[in-house]
Protein backbone atom coordinates (compact mmCIF):
# COMPACT_ATOMS: atom_id res chain seq x y z
CA UNK A 1 0.00 0.00 0.00
CA UNK A 2 3.11 2.44 1.03
CA UNK A 3 4.49 1.73 -2.60
CA UNK A 4 1.32 2.34 -4.21
CA UNK A 5 0.49 5.71 -2.04
CA UNK A 6 4.44 6.84 -2.66
CA UNK A 7 3.73 6.02 -5.90
CA UNK A 8 0.73 8.34 -6.78
CA UNK A 9 2.26 11.32 -4.27
CA UNK A 10 5.45 11.35 -6.61
CA UNK A 11 3.79 11.57 -9.55
CA UNK A 12 1.24 14.40 -8.33
CA UNK A 13 3.60 16.41 -7.45
CA UNK A 14 5.54 16.04 -10.28
CA UNK A 15 2.63 17.00 -12.08
CA UNK A 16 2.30 20.06 -10.10
CA UNK A 17 5.93 21.18 -10.63
CA UNK A 18 5.37 20.75 -14.59
CA UNK A 19 2.35 22.51 -14.46
CA UNK A 20 2.12 24.82 -12.15
CA UNK A 21 -1.80 25.03 -11.64
CA UNK A 22 -1.93 24.52 -7.97
CA UNK A 23 0.00 26.26 -5.79
CA UNK A 24 0.51 29.31 -7.50
CA UNK A 25 -3.20 30.00 -7.74
CA UNK A 26 -3.37 29.53 -4.46
CA UNK A 27 -0.76 32.01 -3.69
CA UNK A 28 -1.61 34.40 -5.67
CA UNK A 29 -5.33 34.11 -4.27
CA UNK A 30 -3.75 34.66 -0.72
CA UNK A 31 -1.86 37.69 -1.50
CA UNK A 32 -5.02 39.24 -3.35
CA UNK A 33 -6.92 38.68 -0.31
CA UNK A 34 -4.67 40.31 1.87
CA UNK A 35 -4.61 42.96 -0.18
CA UNK A 36 -8.17 43.42 -0.15
CA UNK A 37 -8.53 43.42 3.43
CA UNK A 38 -5.70 46.13 3.82
CA UNK A 39 -7.99 48.18 1.38
CA UNK A 40 -11.31 46.62 2.75
CA UNK A 41 -10.70 47.16 6.45
CA UNK A 42 -8.94 50.69 5.89
CA UNK A 43 -6.29 49.25 8.57
CA UNK A 44 -2.47 49.21 8.25
CA UNK A 45 -1.88 47.04 10.17
CA UNK A 46 -3.81 44.16 12.20
CA UNK A 47 -3.33 42.06 15.41
CA UNK A 48 -4.97 39.61 18.02
CA UNK A 49 -8.13 38.34 16.97
CA UNK A 50 -8.81 40.26 13.43
CA UNK A 51 -5.52 39.10 12.43
CA UNK A 52 -5.97 35.54 12.93
CA UNK A 53 -9.45 35.70 11.45
CA UNK A 54 -8.39 36.90 8.60
CA UNK A 55 -4.88 34.91 8.52
CA UNK A 56 -7.24 31.53 8.73
CA UNK A 57 -10.35 32.49 6.50
CA UNK A 58 -7.48 33.29 3.61
CA UNK A 59 -5.87 29.89 4.59
CA UNK A 60 -9.15 27.98 3.94
CA UNK A 61 -10.63 29.49 1.06
CA UNK A 62 -7.30 29.23 -1.06
CA UNK A 63 -7.41 25.26 0.22
CA UNK A 64 -10.39 25.52 -1.83
CA UNK A 65 -8.77 26.00 -4.89
CA UNK A 66 -6.07 22.89 -4.17
CA UNK A 67 -9.13 20.82 -2.97
CA UNK A 68 -10.83 21.70 -6.21
CA UNK A 69 -7.90 20.50 -8.42
CA UNK A 70 -6.92 17.61 -6.22
CA UNK A 71 -8.29 15.14 -8.97
CA UNK A 72 -7.75 17.04 -11.78
CA UNK A 73 -5.17 15.63 -13.86
CA UNK A 74 -7.35 12.13 -13.00
CA UNK A 75 -10.72 13.88 -14.22
CA UNK A 76 -9.21 15.09 -17.02
CA UNK A 77 -7.29 12.62 -18.75
CA UNK A 78 -8.60 9.81 -17.61
CA UNK A 79 -6.28 8.95 -14.69
CA UNK A 80 -9.00 7.61 -12.43
CA UNK A 81 -9.51 4.51 -14.33
CA UNK A 82 -6.07 3.31 -14.01
CA UNK A 83 -6.22 3.51 -11.02
CA UNK A 84 -9.10 1.90 -10.16
CA UNK A 85 -8.16 -0.55 -13.13
CA UNK A 86 -4.47 -1.31 -10.49
CA UNK A 87 -4.36 -3.81 -7.31
CA UNK A 88 -4.34 -0.46 -5.43
CA UNK A 89 -6.11 0.17 -1.91
CA UNK A 90 -8.49 2.75 -2.08
CA UNK A 91 -6.57 4.33 1.08
CA UNK A 92 -2.88 4.22 -0.76
CA UNK A 93 -5.02 7.05 -2.90
CA UNK A 94 -6.11 8.87 -0.19
CA UNK A 95 -3.08 8.93 1.14
CA UNK A 96 -1.35 10.09 -1.59
CA UNK A 97 -4.12 12.78 -2.29
CA UNK A 98 -4.03 13.94 1.12
CA UNK A 99 0.09 14.06 1.37
CA UNK A 100 -0.21 16.23 -1.43
CA UNK A 101 -2.40 18.70 -0.68
CA UNK A 102 -0.47 19.10 2.56
CA UNK A 103 2.54 19.52 0.64
CA UNK A 104 0.80 22.18 -1.10
CA UNK A 105 -0.71 23.82 1.86
CA UNK A 106 2.94 24.20 3.18
CA UNK A 107 4.39 25.37 -0.11
CA UNK A 108 1.45 27.90 -0.11
CA UNK A 109 2.18 29.19 3.65
CA UNK A 110 5.89 29.79 2.76
CA UNK A 111 4.40 32.57 0.92
CA UNK A 112 1.46 33.81 2.91
CA UNK A 113 2.95 34.03 6.31
CA UNK A 114 5.74 36.81 4.98
CA UNK A 115 2.71 38.41 2.49
CA UNK A 116 0.94 38.10 6.26
CA UNK A 117 3.57 40.08 8.23
CA UNK A 118 4.65 42.52 5.27
CA UNK A 119 1.03 43.65 4.18
CA UNK A 120 -1.32 43.36 7.46
CA UNK A 121 0.09 42.22 10.26
CA UNK A 122 1.18 44.74 13.55
CA UNK A 123 3.56 42.38 15.24
CA UNK A 124 6.54 41.18 14.59
CA UNK A 125 5.68 37.47 12.80
CA UNK A 126 9.11 36.40 14.41
CA UNK A 127 8.07 37.03 18.06
CA UNK A 128 5.86 33.46 17.64
CA UNK A 129 7.14 31.48 14.94
CA UNK A 130 7.59 28.52 16.19
CA UNK A 131 4.19 28.28 17.80
CA UNK A 132 2.55 29.45 14.76
CA UNK A 133 4.16 26.96 12.51
CA UNK A 134 3.04 24.21 15.21
CA UNK A 135 -0.60 25.61 14.71
CA UNK A 136 -0.51 26.01 11.13
CA UNK A 137 0.77 22.07 10.68
CA UNK A 138 -2.07 20.34 13.04
CA UNK A 139 -4.29 22.51 10.83
CA UNK A 140 -2.87 21.56 7.35
CA UNK A 141 -3.51 17.81 8.88
CA UNK A 142 -6.90 18.29 9.02
CA UNK A 143 -7.01 20.33 6.40
CA UNK A 144 -5.56 18.28 3.99
CA UNK A 145 -7.63 14.88 5.59
CA UNK A 146 -11.37 17.10 5.19
CA UNK A 147 -9.62 17.87 1.72
CA UNK A 148 -8.59 14.72 0.36
CA UNK A 149 -12.16 13.21 1.09
CA UNK A 150 -13.85 16.34 -0.41
CA UNK A 151 -12.16 16.22 -3.12
CA UNK A 152 -13.07 12.35 -4.16
CA UNK A 153 -16.69 13.09 -3.49
CA UNK A 154 -16.68 15.72 -6.09
CA UNK A 155 -14.04 14.24 -8.56
CA UNK A 156 -16.93 12.71 -11.27
CA UNK A 157 -19.37 15.53 -10.16
CA UNK A 158 -20.09 17.84 -12.62
CA UNK A 159 -20.84 21.10 -10.59
CA UNK A 160 -17.59 20.20 -8.50
CA UNK A 161 -16.99 24.12 -8.25
CA UNK A 162 -19.79 23.74 -6.31
CA UNK A 163 -20.26 20.82 -4.78
CA UNK A 164 -16.03 21.37 -3.08
CA UNK A 165 -16.83 24.92 -1.05
CA UNK A 166 -20.47 24.01 -0.30
CA UNK A 167 -18.89 20.35 1.27
CA UNK A 168 -15.80 21.32 2.45
CA UNK A 169 -15.85 24.60 3.93
CA UNK A 170 -18.58 23.74 6.80
CA UNK A 171 -16.77 20.89 7.65
CA UNK A 172 -14.09 22.75 8.67
CA UNK A 173 -15.84 24.87 10.80
CA UNK A 174 -14.29 23.33 14.10
CA UNK A 175 -11.09 23.60 12.73
CA UNK A 176 -11.38 27.46 11.87
CA UNK A 177 -12.28 27.97 15.38
CA UNK A 178 -9.57 25.90 17.20
CA UNK A 179 -6.62 27.28 15.04
CA UNK A 180 -8.01 30.98 14.69
CA UNK A 181 -8.16 30.56 19.14
CA UNK A 182 -4.74 29.54 19.06
CA UNK A 183 -3.30 31.88 16.62
CA UNK A 184 -4.97 34.40 18.35
CA UNK A 185 -2.90 35.55 21.52
CA UNK A 186 0.28 34.32 19.40
CA UNK A 187 -0.67 37.69 16.92
CA UNK A 188 -0.83 40.07 19.73
CA UNK A 189 1.37 43.07 20.27
CA UNK A 190 2.80 40.97 23.11
CA UNK A 191 2.56 37.61 22.08
CA UNK A 192 1.50 35.06 24.71
CA UNK A 193 1.03 31.04 24.54
CA UNK A 194 -2.58 31.41 26.65
CA UNK A 195 -4.81 28.55 26.06
CA UNK A 196 -2.64 27.18 23.16
CA UNK A 197 -2.26 23.52 24.34
CA UNK A 198 -6.28 23.38 24.58
CA UNK A 199 -6.54 24.60 21.19
CA UNK A 200 -3.75 22.02 19.82
CA UNK A 201 -5.63 19.53 21.54
CA UNK A 202 -8.93 20.15 19.72
CA UNK A 203 -6.97 20.43 16.65
CA UNK A 204 -5.13 16.80 17.21
CA UNK A 205 -8.76 15.66 17.94
CA UNK A 206 -10.16 17.18 14.93
CA UNK A 207 -6.94 15.66 12.51
CA UNK A 208 -7.33 12.01 14.38
CA UNK A 209 -11.49 11.97 13.73
CA UNK A 210 -11.21 12.77 10.33
CA UNK A 211 -8.02 11.25 9.49
CA UNK A 212 -9.76 7.74 10.35
CA UNK A 213 -13.15 8.94 9.22
CA UNK A 214 -11.90 9.67 5.68
CA UNK A 215 -10.14 6.29 5.80
CA UNK A 216 -13.21 4.55 6.66
CA UNK A 217 -15.05 5.53 4.02
CA UNK A 218 -12.84 6.54 1.09
CA UNK A 219 -12.73 3.41 -0.46
CA UNK A 220 -16.82 3.39 -1.45
CA UNK A 221 -16.58 7.20 -2.46
CA UNK A 222 -14.79 6.28 -6.14
CA UNK A 223 -17.61 3.29 -6.66
CA UNK A 224 -19.59 3.75 -9.73
CA UNK B 1 -12.23 -22.68 -19.01
CA UNK B 2 -15.03 -19.62 -19.69
CA UNK B 3 -13.59 -16.16 -19.02
CA UNK B 4 -16.95 -13.88 -19.88
CA UNK B 5 -20.23 -15.68 -19.02
CA UNK B 6 -23.14 -12.59 -19.49
CA UNK B 7 -26.76 -13.28 -18.65
CA UNK B 8 -29.58 -11.02 -18.85
CA UNK B 9 -27.11 -8.28 -18.25
CA UNK B 10 -28.53 -5.05 -17.59
CA UNK B 11 -26.94 -1.41 -17.11
CA UNK B 12 -28.92 2.08 -16.70
CA UNK B 13 -28.06 5.55 -16.48
CA UNK B 14 -30.82 6.94 -14.41
CA UNK B 15 -33.94 6.20 -15.90
CA UNK B 16 -32.33 5.47 -19.60
CA UNK B 17 -31.51 2.09 -20.32
CA UNK B 18 -28.03 1.75 -21.95
CA UNK B 19 -27.82 -2.05 -21.98
CA UNK B 20 -30.43 -4.58 -21.48
CA UNK B 21 -31.34 -8.56 -22.36
CA UNK B 22 -27.05 -8.84 -22.94
CA UNK B 23 -26.07 -12.48 -22.73
CA UNK B 24 -22.69 -14.12 -23.69
CA UNK B 25 -19.75 -16.73 -23.47
CA UNK B 26 -16.56 -16.38 -24.50
CA UNK B 27 -13.54 -18.59 -23.67
CA UNK B 28 -10.43 -17.86 -22.41
CA UNK B 29 -8.12 -17.03 -25.59
CA UNK B 30 -11.02 -15.84 -27.83
CA UNK B 31 -12.04 -12.85 -29.06
CA UNK B 32 -15.20 -11.05 -28.67
CA UNK B 33 -16.32 -8.83 -31.32
CA UNK B 34 -18.80 -6.02 -29.78
CA UNK B 35 -20.46 -4.51 -33.16
CA UNK B 36 -23.08 -1.71 -33.09
CA UNK B 37 -23.55 2.07 -33.78
CA UNK B 38 -22.58 4.85 -32.22
CA UNK B 39 -24.63 4.77 -28.66
CA UNK B 40 -25.29 0.79 -28.85
CA UNK B 41 -23.83 0.89 -25.50
CA UNK B 42 -20.19 -0.74 -26.55
CA UNK B 43 -18.09 1.22 -24.35
CA UNK B 44 -20.97 0.49 -21.35
CA UNK B 45 -20.61 -2.98 -21.49
CA UNK B 46 -16.59 -2.49 -21.68
CA UNK B 47 -16.81 -0.78 -18.50
CA UNK B 48 -18.69 -3.01 -17.00
CA UNK B 49 -16.56 -6.09 -17.64
CA UNK B 50 -13.32 -3.87 -16.68
CA UNK B 51 -15.85 -3.68 -13.45
CA UNK B 52 -15.56 0.26 -13.52
CA UNK B 53 -19.74 0.28 -14.05
CA UNK B 54 -21.90 -1.68 -11.70
CA UNK B 55 -24.22 -3.69 -13.39
CA UNK B 56 -27.88 -3.09 -12.53
CA UNK B 57 -29.53 -6.44 -12.99
CA UNK B 58 -28.16 -9.87 -14.49
CA UNK B 59 -25.29 -11.82 -14.51
CA UNK B 60 -21.68 -10.74 -15.09
CA UNK B 61 -18.97 -13.39 -14.41
CA UNK B 62 -15.73 -12.11 -15.60
CA UNK B 63 -12.46 -14.10 -15.23
CA UNK B 64 -14.43 -16.25 -12.41
CA UNK B 65 -15.12 -12.72 -10.68
CA UNK B 66 -19.02 -12.09 -10.16
CA UNK B 67 -19.99 -8.22 -10.49
CA UNK B 68 -20.37 -6.20 -9.03
CA UNK B 69 -19.30 -8.49 -5.64
CA UNK B 70 -16.58 -8.95 -6.54
CA UNK B 71 -14.82 -6.32 -8.59
CA UNK B 72 -11.73 -6.28 -6.16
CA UNK B 73 -10.73 -9.74 -8.11
CA UNK B 74 -10.60 -8.43 -11.53
CA UNK B 75 -8.02 -4.86 -10.28
CA UNK B 76 -4.97 -5.81 -11.73
CA UNK B 77 -5.67 -9.15 -14.26
CA UNK B 78 -7.83 -6.47 -17.27
CA UNK B 79 -5.86 -4.43 -19.54
CA UNK B 80 -8.12 -1.27 -20.69
CA UNK B 81 -6.81 0.18 -24.06
CA UNK B 82 -10.02 2.82 -24.84
CA UNK B 83 -10.65 6.42 -25.90
CA UNK B 84 -8.47 8.01 -23.43
CA UNK B 85 -4.74 6.51 -23.28
CA UNK B 86 -5.14 6.79 -19.21
CA UNK B 87 -1.33 8.38 -19.34
CA UNK B 88 -0.43 11.59 -17.93
CA UNK B 89 0.39 14.38 -20.88
CA UNK B 90 3.07 16.39 -19.01
CA UNK B 91 5.00 13.19 -18.04
CA UNK B 92 6.81 11.31 -20.70
CA UNK B 93 5.74 7.50 -21.91
CA UNK B 94 8.83 6.62 -19.79
CA UNK B 95 7.70 8.35 -16.89
CA UNK B 96 3.74 7.21 -17.26
CA UNK B 97 4.93 3.50 -17.77
CA UNK B 98 7.36 3.76 -14.82
CA UNK B 99 4.29 4.93 -12.70
CA UNK B 100 1.79 2.09 -13.78
CA UNK B 101 4.49 -0.34 -12.94
CA UNK B 102 5.14 0.63 -9.95
CA UNK B 103 0.83 0.71 -9.16
CA UNK B 104 0.95 -3.26 -10.70
CA UNK B 105 3.79 -3.81 -8.37
CA UNK B 106 5.95 -4.85 -11.20
CA UNK B 107 10.14 -4.14 -11.79
CA UNK B 108 11.57 -1.62 -13.52
CA UNK B 109 12.84 -3.64 -16.64
CA UNK B 110 9.46 -4.42 -17.57
CA UNK B 111 8.49 -1.23 -18.52
CA UNK B 112 11.90 -0.88 -21.01
CA UNK B 113 10.17 -4.03 -22.71
CA UNK B 114 7.20 -2.77 -22.90
CA UNK B 115 8.71 0.66 -24.71
CA UNK B 116 10.42 -1.76 -26.71
CA UNK B 117 7.51 -3.61 -27.55
CA UNK B 118 5.90 -0.66 -29.11
CA UNK B 119 8.81 1.09 -30.78
CA UNK B 120 9.05 3.79 -28.54
CA UNK B 121 12.42 3.78 -26.84
CA UNK B 122 13.83 6.74 -29.03
CA UNK B 123 10.57 9.24 -28.09
CA UNK B 124 10.42 7.67 -24.33
CA UNK B 125 11.56 10.69 -22.47
CA UNK B 126 9.16 13.21 -24.27
CA UNK B 127 6.03 14.41 -22.54
CA UNK B 128 3.07 12.81 -24.32
CA UNK B 129 1.72 16.58 -24.91
CA UNK B 130 4.23 16.74 -27.64
CA UNK B 131 3.84 13.21 -29.04
CA UNK B 132 1.46 12.51 -32.11
CA UNK B 133 -2.26 10.49 -31.60
CA UNK B 134 -0.81 7.49 -32.52
CA UNK B 135 2.41 7.59 -30.36
CA UNK B 136 0.53 8.26 -27.38
CA UNK B 137 -2.28 5.32 -28.43
CA UNK B 138 1.13 3.02 -29.02
CA UNK B 139 2.49 4.08 -25.36
CA UNK B 140 -1.35 3.55 -24.33
CA UNK B 141 -0.96 -0.14 -25.65
CA UNK B 142 2.08 -0.71 -23.74
CA UNK B 143 0.47 0.63 -20.73
CA UNK B 144 -2.52 -1.86 -20.98
CA UNK B 145 -0.42 -4.95 -21.53
CA UNK B 146 2.59 -3.90 -19.12
CA UNK B 147 0.98 -6.59 -16.12
CA UNK B 148 0.42 -8.99 -18.81
CA UNK B 149 -3.49 -9.27 -17.93
CA UNK B 150 -5.31 -12.21 -19.20
CA UNK B 151 -8.19 -10.13 -20.28
CA UNK B 152 -7.61 -7.04 -23.09
CA UNK B 153 -10.51 -4.84 -23.43
CA UNK B 154 -9.88 -2.99 -26.76
CA UNK B 155 -12.24 0.00 -27.85
CA UNK B 156 -11.10 0.89 -31.16
CA UNK B 157 -7.22 0.02 -30.50
CA UNK B 158 -6.34 0.87 -34.15
CA UNK B 159 -7.13 4.12 -33.88
CA UNK B 160 -5.07 7.06 -34.78
CA UNK B 161 -2.22 3.82 -35.73
CA UNK B 162 -0.86 3.92 -39.59
CA UNK B 163 -0.11 0.39 -40.70
CA UNK B 164 3.46 -0.22 -39.71
CA UNK B 165 2.33 0.67 -35.92
CA UNK B 166 -1.10 -1.64 -36.17
CA UNK B 167 1.45 -4.32 -37.55
CA UNK B 168 3.80 -3.67 -34.27
CA UNK B 169 1.15 -3.86 -31.85
CA UNK B 170 -0.29 -6.86 -33.33
CA UNK B 171 1.65 -9.03 -31.16
CA UNK B 172 0.65 -7.57 -28.26
CA UNK B 173 -3.00 -6.61 -28.22
CA UNK B 174 -3.88 -8.38 -31.98
CA UNK B 175 -5.07 -12.77 -31.98
CA UNK B 176 -1.50 -12.98 -31.54
CA UNK B 177 -1.16 -12.36 -27.97
CA UNK B 178 -3.32 -15.38 -27.02
CA UNK B 179 -5.31 -13.19 -24.52
CA UNK B 180 -8.89 -13.12 -24.22
CA UNK B 181 -9.62 -10.04 -25.86
CA UNK B 182 -13.64 -7.86 -26.11
CA UNK B 183 -13.38 -6.25 -29.10
CA UNK B 184 -14.96 -2.98 -30.03
CA UNK B 185 -14.71 -1.60 -33.43
CA UNK B 186 -16.33 -0.02 -36.60
CA UNK B 187 -14.37 -2.26 -38.68
CA UNK B 188 -17.01 -4.68 -39.58
CA UNK B 189 -14.97 -6.56 -41.60
CA UNK B 190 -11.98 -6.41 -39.75
CA UNK B 191 -13.24 -7.67 -36.47
CA UNK B 192 -15.43 -10.66 -38.01
CA UNK B 193 -12.60 -12.48 -39.26
CA UNK B 194 -10.53 -11.79 -36.26
CA UNK B 195 -13.78 -12.95 -33.83
CA UNK B 196 -14.43 -16.15 -32.44
CA UNK B 197 -17.85 -14.34 -31.10
CA UNK B 198 -19.82 -11.96 -31.88
CA UNK B 199 -22.37 -9.52 -30.09
CA UNK B 200 -24.65 -7.28 -31.81
CA UNK B 201 -26.14 -4.24 -30.21
CA UNK B 202 -28.45 -1.94 -31.07
CA UNK B 203 -29.98 1.04 -28.70
CA UNK B 204 -28.41 -0.91 -26.04
CA UNK B 205 -30.29 -4.19 -26.55
CA UNK B 206 -28.81 -7.48 -28.15
CA UNK B 207 -29.05 -8.48 -31.49
CA UNK B 208 -27.36 -11.84 -31.56
CA UNK B 209 -24.42 -13.15 -29.93
CA UNK B 210 -22.93 -16.47 -30.47
CA UNK B 211 -20.93 -16.89 -34.09
CA UNK B 212 -20.01 -14.07 -35.86
CA UNK B 213 -22.25 -13.67 -38.68
CA UNK B 214 -22.57 -12.44 -42.09
CA UNK B 215 -21.81 -8.98 -42.58
CA UNK B 216 -24.77 -7.97 -43.82
CA UNK B 217 -26.76 -8.90 -40.55
CA UNK B 218 -24.24 -6.05 -38.73
CA UNK B 219 -24.59 -3.61 -41.35
CA UNK B 220 -28.53 -3.90 -40.49
CA UNK B 221 -27.22 -2.63 -36.57
CA UNK B 222 -25.98 0.81 -38.23
CA UNK B 223 -29.49 1.64 -40.17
Amino acid sequence: MIGAAVAILRKDLRLELRTKESVPAMSLFTVTCFVLFHFGLDRDSLDGELAAGVLWVTLLLAAVIGVTRLFAAEREQGGIDGLLLAPVDRTALFLAKGTALFVFLLALELVALPSFGLLLLGPDLRDALPELLLVLLMADLGLAAVGALTAALAAEARARELIVPLLLLPLLVPLLIAASQASEPLLRVSPSTEDLGRWLGLLALYDVVFLLLSIAVFDYLLED
Amino acid sequence: MTAIELDGLERRYGERVALAGVSARVEAGQTLAVLGANGAGKTTLLRVLAGLLRPHAGMARVLGAELPAETWKLHGRVGFLGHEPLLYRELSGRENLAYHARLHRLNGSRVEEALAAVGMERRADEPLRELSRGMVQRLAAARAVLHEPPLLLLDEPRAGLDPAAAELLEPLIGRASGRTRVLVTHDVEGALAEADVALGLKGGRQQFAGRPPRAERVRELYR
